[in-house]
């Protein structure tokens, strides 16, 4: 171009920092940054290493280098273990990982060396946007109200029932199939309502958001939540309550 | 899938003098109305378009430094005048899905994307003339609302060369009448001509004027979308609370 213009190639909201301008568009896929904690689904089984799909361009990868062995000991894999990879992980598995690298072309390597990350058991998985989950320094949350979410920053919110006692000796591959309480069952139903609410008006989500619109939506039902007036009124009272707990 | 989202947006397209039948009014604006996916309504035609690349594109056709575009139009049975059942591989379709993607593979900027598929659907819901146009200012919208980076625009008009005048954005009545008639994809801000297509005989001197008449159409269709979606991003921004 000959005039010493600038032009976005992707249509969203300026961020100036010094002499660097981004444009930030409102709805991408998402892009992975080391030390992201995030919530993926496997799709496929390969040799040494597991393909999981995390709402970005490129399926990211998990190596089996990279997993938890049972019982949470260090050795080298081997090729009982390479045999073994479908007996830990299948496709339609859900898990929690933190993304280790990069690579060039913007695909995700993740790693579950953690025992907080691993299969997820019993749950309801919801997906928004990735722009809308705000980075934290935990995205792990057991909230008051009898239920536990993780916050994944490609945009997928897991929201589960609080273990009683902590599975440290399993390492997060033993998912809990003991049949989840109705009261439970209503917490985590009302939450992911609540959620899925939030991320239509496009409310940044993180613990105290969710929270919050988790109280407003008490006096209503469940099932109403999701209604359009009522859940105006919801993130309305919500919006309202964060700005008075700045202020 | 990624849906587009439509912004709101009246489209004015202004055409050269000649008194045209009623059902042109130049001036005749109709309000898009906003739904999941980006839906345009041009005086003429209406269609809605949407991405997608969620869809496990085949590896072996993946290209290790770039995206594959992947465009497929397909026509209602409603569109036109008499109800007409169009099966999904047929040659117009093709052909226009082909000319889809040669526009946006020109657009997209798809070294930022190895090894993925951008995947564009483009379904027309009323044929009334410049079909390939309101597909290309469509599919524009949807890209940008998927957040993939474009180099620019790519804003569309149909023109053709009647009595001696210039046209733009003609009706299905007057590219039945069988004068010539081009389309044109264009990136507005540089003047760039993305596709330029026309397959009748027109003198070489007359081109000059009906290419300006496309490009002058196409350039107000910049304005349009251009302000909508700008509006849109306003709102979505205020709502984030920025």
């Amino acid at each position: 171009m000959g005039e010493e213009k600038l032009i976005a190639s992707v249509a969203g909201s300026v961020e100036r920092v010094n002499k660097l301008i981004c444009v930030k568009a409102l709805k991408t896929r998402y892009n992975g940054e080391v030390g992201d904690i995030v919530v993926g689904r496997i799709t496929e089984v390969q040799q040494k290493r597991w393909k999981v799909e995390t709402n970005s361009r490129l399926d990211s990868v998990l190596l089996l280098s990279s997993m938890n062995l049972p019982g949470g000991e260090l050795r080298r894999r081997s090729a009982e273990d390479e045999l073994a990879m479908r007996g830990f992980l299948q496709e339609g598995d859900l898990i929690s990982a933190e993304v280790q690298a990069v690579f060039s072309d913007g695909a995700v390597s993740l790693h579950t060396r953690s025992l907080k990350y691993g299969k997820l058991g019993q749950g309801v998985l919801v997906q928004v946007s990735p722009s809308l989950v705000k980075r934290q320094k935990t995205h792990f949350h057991d909230l008051p109200c009898g239920a536990s979410v993780i916050l994944g920053n490609n945009g997928f919110i897991w929201v589960y029932p609080t273990p009683e006692h902590k599975e440290d000796d399993a390492g997060g591959f033993i998912a809990n199939l003991e049949p989840v309480s109705l009261a439970d069952r209503e917490v985590i139903s009302r939450l992911r309502n609540c959620i899925v609410s939030l991320a239509t008006q496009r409310m940044m989500l993180y613990d105290t958001s969710i929270l919050y619109c988790y109280e407003a939506s008490l006096p209503h039902q469940i099932k109403d939540i999701l209604k359009p007036e009522i859940m105006e009124e919801i993130v309305m009272e919500t919006r309202q309550r964060l700005l008075e707990q700045e202020g | 899938m990624v849906e587009g989202a439509a912004p709101t947006a009246k489209p004015g397209i202004n055409d050269t003098a000649t008194p045209r039948p009623a059902c042109l009014q130049p001036s005749s604006h109709k309000p898009i109305s906003k739904r999941p996916q980006a839906y345009l309504r041009a005086p003429h035609s209406h269609s809605s378009s949407r991405t997608g690349n969620e869809i496990r594109g085949s590896r072996a056709r993946a290209l290790p430094d770039r995206a594959l575009v992947n465009c497929q139009y397909s026509s209602a049975t409603f569109s036109t005048g008499e109800r007409k059942r169009r099966p999904h591989g047929d040659r117009k379709s093709c052909e226009m899905g082909l000319q889809l993607r040669q526009t946006f593979e020109a657009a997209i900027l798809t070294q930022l994307h190895p090894r993925s598929q951008i995947d564009i659907y483009v379904q027309v819901l009323q044929a009334d003339g410049g079909t390939y146009a309101a597909c290309v200012n469509a599919a524009t919208l949807a890209v940008l609302d998927a957040g993939i980076p474009m180099r620019d625009f790519v804003c569309a008009c149909s023109a053709g060369f009647v009595d001696g005048t210039a046209l733009a954005d003609l009706s299905h009545v007057e590219e039945a009448a069988g004068g010539p008639q081009l389309a044109l994809a264009l990136l507005p801000a540089s003047g760039q001509i993305a596709l330029l297509e026309m397959d009748a005989r027109l003198h070489e001197d007359h081109l000059e004027q009906v290419l300006e008449a496309a490009a002058r159409a196409s350039r107000d269709v910049h304005t349009v979308l251009d302000r909508v979606v700008r509006q849109h991003v306003q709102e979505a921004s205020v709502l984030l609370g920025d």
